[in-house]
């Protein structure tokens, strides 16, 4: 006499080696589907990557360059001409207890500059003159690209540091002592070139002379129209309150005071809004990828009526027969999950190595694409794997 | 034949949703070692008979009871730890999955009853070896012939060794030869100890096994023994 017999259950293992067998007898189908789950996941991790790949490189410069820096500058009167700043505001600004640097640059109002006196005055590129105090690299944080910096006796003469767009416009590589541009009416020898300032990109399109010689010889009035200061960190907010009625005491609502690494971060977060968009698309990719594998589940059913019958004939429950089917839509979904992991973090890679961008790829991007993709994977093959465990196998196996 | 029977069947009746009878109170034991044909035309209901003894489909009413558990009593669960064990199927198509290897489709005989895969496929050599395939072992369907795939399939229904093994006209898709050599394995397992219970509509084949159960209209016609010369 028996006595009633243990049903088994489906040992892990085994259950992975029916179901990767039940993938390997359709490749093409297997491969197709599973590409459509790739190149969602794929896209979703590129613009992840992607965009806190900027973000570190954003926050890299950002601790290079300090974000303790704030501008003044002259804004408008209360009728609307352009104010002027106190000569002596620059003075005045470095005396604030906390501030450790303070420079400024002045603009000389008519003078323009141009390759030689040939030029056309009308084709002045946007050029724009400044007067500059000599602490002003240590103070914005850049430095001279070629040639040397203004000193105290080249500031006497007519000497001019280019910044980096103004020498590309003019066509100048290199500083050295016999080049020359036309500078306010007379010949200037070029004696640095800058590096960018991405703290001050008002530099970058200048040329700096010295104050005493734009003072003697062009007609500069000593009114700063900018300042530039730098403070500790923990007295940033406490110093930006003061500035205004620092520099111009008289009025200081006529004084703009900024803090250049805002006008950083705030680009950063533009483009953050634009990776919001494109994650959206990549969703959308999944959604679609994660139908096709259901569509491609539901037809392996359907043909695969035989081979239930013949599983249920072997002594297969239905319990197993289902686990089948759902372990063969998580194993295609989770396939296209990590090739799309891997497409991701190639584009994230690729894209980034262009631009000198440190490339990262947070851990949650990686893991919630996997977990993204187990579960349509599941969703997808619950219908499927529901069905093929209703089909009776006196059924299934009559329809072979 | 023996005194505790494999198959009995006790006035069993089944009828499909759409009104067919398919089965009409039929009463049938099989015991232990028997070797039996159920011959009848096609939609005379013995393939619903061979569902019914294989635990594939259940009885409208009436009782089914194999090897000693009544089918009646039991979820699928058990139903299909009860197909695992003790029952073995072979049906006219060969249901080989491609690109496996014969031992490794014989050793899926085993998959639901719960040995661990080194054991399923010693075992397959074994039952592959008892239907004289063992020089075939690493072999693909499409390297075998179609008398060879059937035994295969044989293969696959007797690795666990049931207490009873189904065939649903086993040599329908095979030629003359390769019909008679399914049917000698047949024969040599039986031999062996194992029941049988083969559907056929082949006269021919009916008639060379020792009892011959004739199904007409989903009842039984005829149920002759013959003592064997």
């Amino acid at each position: 006499m028996t006595d009633v017999l243990p049903p088994a259950r489906l040992a892990a293992r085994d259950l992975v080696r029916v179901s990767a067998s039940g993938l390997r007898a359709r490749p093409l189908r297997v491969l197709l589907s599973a590409l459509g789950i790739a190149i969602g996941i794929g896209a979703m991790v590129a613009v992840v990557g992607i965009s806190s790949s900027s973000q570190a490189r954003l926050n890299a410069e950002l601790n290079r360059l300090g974000t303790n820096l704030l501008t003044v500058s002259a804004g408008k009167t209360l009728f609307g001409d352009n104010a002027k700043l106190p000569a002596e505001s620059v003075r005045m600004v470095a005396r604030v207890g906390p501030v450790t640097s303070a420079s400024g640059t002045g603009k000389v109002g008519d003078a323009r500059v141009y390759r030689n006196d040939r030029i056309p005055a009308d084709r002045s590129g946007g050029i724009v003159v400044l007067a500059t105090r000599l602490d002003l690299l240590g103070t914005v944080g850049t430095d001279v690209a070629s040639g040397t910096w203004l000193n105290a006796a080249t500031a006497r003469y007519p000497a001019a540091v280019l910044g980096a767009d103004t020498a590309r416009i003019l066509g100048i590589a290199h500083a050295s002592p016999e080049v020359q541009v036309w500078l306010g009416g007379r010949w200037f020898t070029v004696i640095g070139i800058l590096d960018r300032a991405p703290l001050a990109p008002e530099l970058d399109n200048a040329a700096l002379v010295g104050w005493p010689v734009a003072q003697a010889a062009l007609g500069f009035d000593g009114h700063p129209s900018t300042i530039y200061e730098r403070s500790p960190d923990s007295a940033v907010a406490a110093v930006r309150d003061v500035l205004a009625r620092t520099a111009n005491p008289e009025s200081p609502e006529e004084v703009v005071v900024s803090r250049p690494s805002d006008a950083l971060a705030a680009r950063a977060a533009a483009n953050q809004s634009f990776a919001g968009l494109l994650l959206g698309v990549g969703a959308v990719a999944l959604l679609v990828g994660g139908i096709g594998v259901a569509n491609t589940m539901v037809i392996s059913v359907l043909e695969r009526r035989g081979e239930i019958g013949l599983r249920r004939a072997l002594g297969a429950t239905r319990g197993m027969i289902r686990s089948q089917f759902l372990a063969e839509a998580l194993l295609l979904s989770v396939l296209g999950g990590v090739s799309g992991v891997v497409i991701g973090v190639g584009a994230t890679a690729a894209f980034a190595t262009t631009r000198d961008w440190p490339v990262t790829v947070p851990a949650y991007a990686i893991g919630g694409a996997l977990v993204a993709t187990a579960l349509i994977g599941a969703l997808a093959g619950l219908y499927p794997a529901m069905r093929a465990a209703r089909l009776s196998p006196t059924e299934a196996i009559a329809t072979t | 034949m023996t005194d505790e029977p494999v198959v009995v069947l006790d006035d069993v009746w089944r009828t499909y949703p759409a009104g067919v009878r398919a089965v009409r109170g039929v009463s049938v034991r099989i015991g232990r070692g028997e070797l039996v044909a159920i011959v009848g035309p096609s939609g005379s209901g013995k393939s619903t008979l061979l569902h019914l003894m294989g635990t594939l489909d259940r009885p409208s009413s009436g009782a089914v009871v194999v090897d000693g558990m009544d089918v009646g009593t039991l979820g699928d669960r058990r139903l299909s730890a009860l197909r695992a064990h003790r029952i073995g199927f072979v049906f006219q198509q060969f249901h080989l999955p491609v690109g496996v290897s014969t031992q490794d489709i014989v050793a899926d005989g085993l998959l639901y009853s719960g040995l661990p895969l080194a054991r399923r496929r010693a075992r397959a050599v074994r039952a592959l070896t008892d239907c004289g395939l063992d020089h075939r072992l690493a072999h693909r369907p499409n390297q075998l012939s179609g008398g060879e795939q059937q035994r295969v399939a044989v293969a696959r229904a007797i690795v666990g060794t049931p207490a009873l093994l189904l065939a649903d006209e086993p040599t329908g898709n095979l030629d003359t030869r390769s019909g008679a050599e399914v049917m000698r394995l047949l024969h040599g397992l039986n031999a062996a100890g194992t029941t049988i219970v083969v559907i056929t509509h082949n006269d021919e084949i009916a008639a060379s096994l020792p009892r011959r159960i004739a199904v007409r209209d989903g009842e039984i016609v005829s149920d002759s023994r013959e003592t064997q010369a």
